[in-house]
């Protein structure tokens, strides 16, 4: 990539995310935060990160732009218009001191880091005893699992917190019921649906596979389905699970759970807690990352639409 | 392939490129200066769909491998058809510039 596209790309990225700071408006300040999620993710794919910009994008633009939207409507809707937020300006001030403290450490690492690409080196001899060939697979499951074993239980975490923010008496609702109000965006809705879920499975499994030889894996597969997911619930083809729902925790916990287990097997088969057996490594591998796509899909999508609302929820096609 | 050839097909794949890039600024002028939102949408919808079917063009001309070109059709194909549905949705939820509400609403109080 040429330096003109980089230092524009950067520009666009700051000014985009100074915007989404200083915007009066909560519902402009999330369109440039998506806005910025993408430009973020571009930026990772011109430094070859190919995997961290898929999980940028469909993450951090896509899955939290849902999330915070269907959040900023539901405050509409209570009444409180978002716009009249007076932070104190010491809290203001302590933030922005935070945030230069830690861009400045930050930068500091990054410059130290030697030029030259050291890590890649150590990685590449070890990668053919896995049989994978995509080196930010091999060093999340096998080299740094530890690191991803405990990530995985970061998103469950993050929704049992949302969940627990739910009033005991909204736990026993029904699920909030996303379909759209009005009949012809129903119909609309459902239809994209009948057509986008079939290639959002086969995408998402593809993505997978891949993942141990090219970018992929089991994040970016799980974004795609729960976006899937969003969708198909906003057209009333899938209607969500109860708070209660085996299955759904099921789901939830069949990821981290795959993980664990096959990480406990390795310690009990006379090896160290996630080591793989040797000649199984792959099998293993993309055991591991196709339940964690599972997860990680019910994860994100529950996460995104949260817990039952105990209010109607009339307006809200229309305030979409 | 010769290396003319090659050369034609860099240029064409530029010319194509640029083709798109003029379509995505128009779609994106009608966006900020239309009026209302059936009108900002007509032009996001169809000039940044003909921009995007022109980038494609041009990506997978520069590639110049059937493999690529197939998903860089496939990718195309699904964002024309999430654009369709995001338009029929966004047309229907948003007013219109005379204040009027938007269709859905006239719809559900005519009762058609």
């Amino acid at each position: 990539m040429s330096a003109a596209f980089d230092i524009l790309l950067c520009l666009m990225i700051l000014a985009t995310a100074g915007i989404a700071l200083f915007v009066r408006g909560a519902f402009a300040a999330i369109a440039f935060f998506i806005a910025f999620g993408n430009l973020l993710g571009l930026a990772w794919l011109a430094l070859g990160a190919v995997n961290v910009a898929l999980a940028e994008i469909a993450v951090g633009a896509g899955v939290t732009g849902v999330a915070l939207i269907l959040a900023c409507s539901r405050l509409f809707e209570l009444g409180d218009n978002l716009a009249d937020v007076r932070t104190p300006l010491a809290s203001r001030l302590g933030s922005a001191a935070l945030c230069l403290g830690f861009t400045v450490m930050l930068a500091g690492v990054v410059l130290t880091i030697p030029p030259g690409d050291r890590l890649s080196k150590v990685v590449a001899p070890l990668l053919p005893g896995l049989g994978i060939e995509n080196p930010v697979t091999g060093v999340l499951l096998a080299f740094r699992g530890y690191d991803t074993l405990l990530e995985t239980f970061v998103l469950l975490g993050a929704l049992v917190a949302a969940w627990s923010l739910t009033p005991d008496a909204s736990r026993r609702l029904p699920p909030t019921t996303m379909v759209m109000t009005d009949p012809t965006s129903r119909i609309v809705a459902e239809a994209f649906t009948r057509l986008l879920a079939p290639a959002a499975l086969i995408i998402a499994a593809y993505l997978v596979w891949v993942g141990s030889d090219l970018p992929g894996g089991a994040f970016q597969a799980g974004a795609v389905l729960a976006g899937a997911l969003v969708v198909a619930t906003l057209g009333g083809v899938v209607v969500l699970p109860r708070l209660d729902s085996l299955a759904a925790r099921i789901a939830l916990m069949v990821g981290p759970l795959t993980f664990l287990a096959i990480g406990l097997a390795g310690a009990a088969l006379g090896g160290r807690f996630l080591a793989y057996p040797d000649g199984l490594e792959k099998t293993l591998i993309v055991t591991i990352e196709y339940a964690l796509a599972i997860s990680i899909a019910a994860g994100l999508a529950l996460l995104a639409i949260g817990p039952p609302q105990p209010m109607p929820n009339n307006a809200r096609a229309d305030a979409r | 392939m010769g290396p003319e050839f090659l050369a034609v097909l860099q240029i064409l794949s530029l010319a194509l490129l640029a083709a798109g890039v003029l379509f995505y600024v128009a779609g994106s002028v009608g966006l900020l200066r239309f009026p209302d939102a059936p009108s900002r949408l007509h032009a996001l919808t169809k000039a940044d769909n003909v921009g995007l079917g022109l980038v494609s063009l041009a990506a997978a001309i520069y590639w110049g491998e059937p493999a690529i070109a197939a998903k860089i059709a496939l990718v195309w194909l699904f964002a024309i058809i999430s654009s369709g549905m995001t338009a029929q949705l966004l047309a229907r939820a948003a007013p219109v510039a005379d204040g009027s509400g938007s269709p859905a609403e006239y719809e559900r109080e005519s009762g058609t």
